[in-house]
């Protein structure tokens, strides 16, 4: 019926999704989907082998980590949006490219 | 070694205290006292000296002959490793005459100034001079050491040089002093060259002294001493010869004579004709013992005052300044007396050199009356007929150049007679000698007699100015130069040989001097030729006035003629004295300007260059060491900071800002390893 390889398979396809959107995205919040995008993939993947693999419950406590460990990422990032906002009046990455040499 | 005598050294010191005494306080004292009074004072210390001298004199004359010394030891002068010099005073026989002589005529001269230089505004600068001379010329004759002598030889040539250019505001008379003192300076290198050699041989034989006492003693030491090949006593006087020769102006160091005339005429009475010049006859006659060793300076002697008597007469014949011609007169006389000395007659020497001191100073003194009223012009040619004017001038002065041209019986003709008698008789060429000094002879009377003729005789030539103020001397000027006269008439009883009646006094009187040590040449005495001989002379004399009377008087004679006779050499060269002065002028000064100017190419060129030359390369070191920093060491670093600036700059590009960038990167290198790590460690 749906076994593992198809929760990997998913897994696969959301975390390159997550992957082409920090790449590609202009807008910083839409780069830090990507990220979440990213996480959650890793998460499925962790659900799958918790779910499937044994009978341990190893994978679900990591994935409570993990989903707090996204939440403070994207904590952080969001302040780092609204300063970049604040001082260059967009959310375009390409503005913010100050810093270099 | 004789009677202690301590007056002796009152004698000496006495004129030198006065010429402190008169060279502190004179220029008041003149003011104060006057002329006449200063002129006392100043004769004082000359008359206590004279009064001091003739006591000596009779002192001496008291002993027996051979005892005849008076010392005195002042105390010890030097006293340097071997060499101890005492100051002693020694007064034998000839330094008796010596003495004599100077404090004599010191004392008239001193005198006559008083009268003559009554208006002089400097004095006391003269009388002190004066006092100062006769202190030195006295410590001169009575030295018993030959460095006291030294110091006073020196002593003189100051006084010389300070009377010489007494009036030294005018440029002309100090350079006559000057160039008294230089070329008797020259001469001066000989004489203590010589008496270094002296006391060199007497301290390699064990006996280091100077003193002449003790030099006489050890004549034999000397006669063996030897310096490298050169025997000691040829070498020695022949270097004091120089020394002589000089003092005593012989050719060629003759040239400051006539330009002493410079000087006022009291001082060249007593300094220029009696005295001064007279030391250097002096020193050869104290020496004697150490001259008779020596016959090849001797005879260069005899021949080196034969040449000087000679041209010396022929320069004085066509002066046309009557001082000039009184010197060159000197110089002839003193040519004479070395002539007289260089034949080993010394007695006779010296017995000339008394008279002529007296006859010469009583010309000049006689010159310096004539001065007197031809308010100092000196040229014979503004002259004549003086006599008129100037009686007692004149007769004096007639007798006085009768005595120097030798005319019997004055003076002079005894002391020239004994010359020329003794220099036939010589060894080294003695009838050329002889003939020499005849012909000189001959050209003193000559001189003379034309001195008198063109100045007191025939038609006045002066202005008219001049001719209204001619008048005679004053009392002052007048006695000094009538007992002069009289002397110089009279003298000649003093050395009057054998064979005229006399007893020769002087001669005895001198010999204990000198034959104490070595025997005079006796002359061969043939009466007849000496009666021959003196009538000889006589007869040049007589020969000299009758020219001077045809050529000045009757005019039979013209001065072509003698031009004629003297070869064509033009009469101005042998008035210039030869041209030993341009000869000198064009050695000595203008060779030691281009030394000078060499010297100062040399520093310019060698070594103002040299230093420059090195500044230069220290320049060119730096310049090349800074190129060098600027060029190879900046640059290095300028451009390692290049470098340094250019890697920064590509790894600067790195920092592109942009965030793609930086997100791309992450996730290859993430890849990467993922891929790394599965294609696993082997």
């Amino acid at each position: 019926m749906i076994g593992l390889t198809h929760f990997l398979i998913v897994g696969v396809i959301v975390f390159s999704l997550g992957v082409f959107c920090v790449l590609t995205r202009r807008n910083a919040v839409g780069i830090l989907l990507g990220l979440e995008l990213m996480l959650n993939a890793a998460n499925l993947n962790l659900l799958a082998f918790a779910r499937f693999g044994g009978g341990a419950a190893d994978g679900n406590v990591f994935v409570v980590a993990v989903i707090f460990l996204a939440l403070a990422a994207v904590l952080v990032g969001l302040a780092i949006v609204l300063s970049v906002h604040r001082s260059f009046g967009t959310v375009d990455v390409r503005a913010a490219e100050t810093l270099r040499g | 070694m004789g009677v202690a005598e301590p007056s002796l050294a009152c004698l000496v010191g006495l004129p030198l205290l006065g010429a402190l005494g008169i060279g502190l306080g004179g220029s008041r004292l003149q003011r104060r006292i006057g002329a006449s009074g200063l002129g006392a004072i100043a004769s004082a210390p000359i008359a206590v000296a004279t009064a001091l001298t003739v006591r000596a004199l009779a002192q001496l004359m008291a002993n027996a002959p051979d005892a005849r010394i008076l010392d005195v030891r002042v105390g010890t002068w030097l006293a340097v490793g071997d060499l101890q010099v005492d100051a002693t005073l020694v007064f034998d026989p000839l330094s008796a005459l010596m003495a004599l002589l100077v404090t004599g005529i010191g004392a008239l001269v001193c005198v006559y100034s008083a009268g003559s230089m009554r208006d002089e505004p400097g004095l006391w600068r003269y009388f002190a001079l004066l006092n100062l001379f006769i202190g030195a010329m006295l410590l001169l004759v009575l030295a018993g050491d030959l460095l006291v002598l030294f110091v006073a030889w020196e002593g003189v040539a100051f006084c010389s040089y300070a009377l010489i250019g007494f009036w030294y505001r005018d440029a002309a008379n100090a350079n006559a002093g000057a160039k008294a003192f230089i070329v008797n300076r020259v001469g001066d290198v000989g004489l203590l060259l010589g008496i270094s050699l002296l006391f060199w041989a007497m301290h390699a034989a064990g006996k280091p002294t100077t003193d002449i006492g003790e030099l006489a003693r050890h004549s034999d030491v000397l006669a063996g001493a030897t310096l490298f090949g050169w025997s000691v006593p040829a070498l020695a006087t022949l270097l004091l010869f120089v020394g002589a020769a000089a003092k005593s102006a012989q050719f060629p160091l003759h040239v400051w004579l006539p330009d002493a005339m410079a000087g006022p005429t009291p001082a060249s009475a007593l300094i220029h004709a009696a005295t001064m010049v007279t030391a250097g006859v002096y020193l050869i006659a104290r020496l004697d013992f150490l001259f008779v060793l020596a016959p090849s300076t001797q005879a260069l002697i005899a021949w080196v005052g034969a040449v000087t008597a000679f041209l010396a007469a022929t320069a004085a014949a066509c002066q046309d300044d009557i001082k000039k011609a009184l010197s060159y007169s000197t110089v002839s006389q003193l040519g004479l007396m070395m002539l007289a000395l260089g034949v080993a007659a010394p007695s006779a020497a010296l017995f000339h050199l008394t008279t002529h001191g007296v006859i010469k100073a009583a010309l000049f003194l006689g010159a310096g009356s004539i001065l007197h009223a031809m308010r100092n012009d000196r040229d014979l040619r503004h002259m004549g007929g003086l006599r008129r004017w100037l009686p007692w001038t004149h007769g004096a002065f007639v007798v006085a150049a009768a005595a120097l041209a030798g005319i019997p019986p004055f003076s002079g003709f005894f002391s020239k007679d004994e010359i020329l008698w003794r220099a036939l008789a010589a060894d080294a060429g003695g009838p050329l000698l002889w003939f020499v000094a005849l012909l000189t002879s001959a050209l003193t009377s000559f001189y003379a007699f034309r001195l008198v003729i063109l100045a007191f005789h025939g038609d006045n030539r002066s202005e008219a100015h001049v001719r209204e103020g001619l008048h005679e001397s004053p009392r002052a000027m007048l006695v000094p130069l009538s007992v002069l006269a009289a002397l110089a008439v009279s003298l000649g009883f003093l050395g009057l040989p054998d064979v005229f009646g006399g007893t020769d006094r002087l001669g005895t009187w001198l010999s204990p001097t000198f034959a104490a040590l070595v025997p005079e040449t006796a002359a061969p005495t043939s009466v007849a030729a000496r009666y021959l001989l003196a009538v000889t002379t006589a007869a040049v004399a007589f020969g000299g006035l009758t020219l001077a009377h045809a050529m000045y008087i009757s005019h039979r004679v013209s001065s072509d003629a003698i031009a004629r006779i003297a070869g064509g050499v033009p009469l101005r060269w042998i008035q210039a004295g030869y041209g030993f002065d341009a000869l000198y002028r064009a050695v000595f000064h203008r060779g030691v300007r281009q030394l000078a100017r060499a010297s100062a190419a040399l520093d310019r060129g060698g070594i103002d260059a040299g230093v420059r030359a090195l500044g230069a390369s220290v320049r060119g070191i730096a310049s090349a060491t800074a190129a060098f920093d600027r060029l190879a060491i900046d640059r290095t670093i300028d451009r390692s900071g290049g470098a340094v600036l250019r890697i920064g700059g590509w790894i600067r590009a790195l920092q592109t800002g942009s965030i793609h960038v930086y997100l791309y990167i992450a996730v290859i290198a993430v890849a990467a390893a993922i891929v790394l790590h599965l294609i696993g460690p082997r």
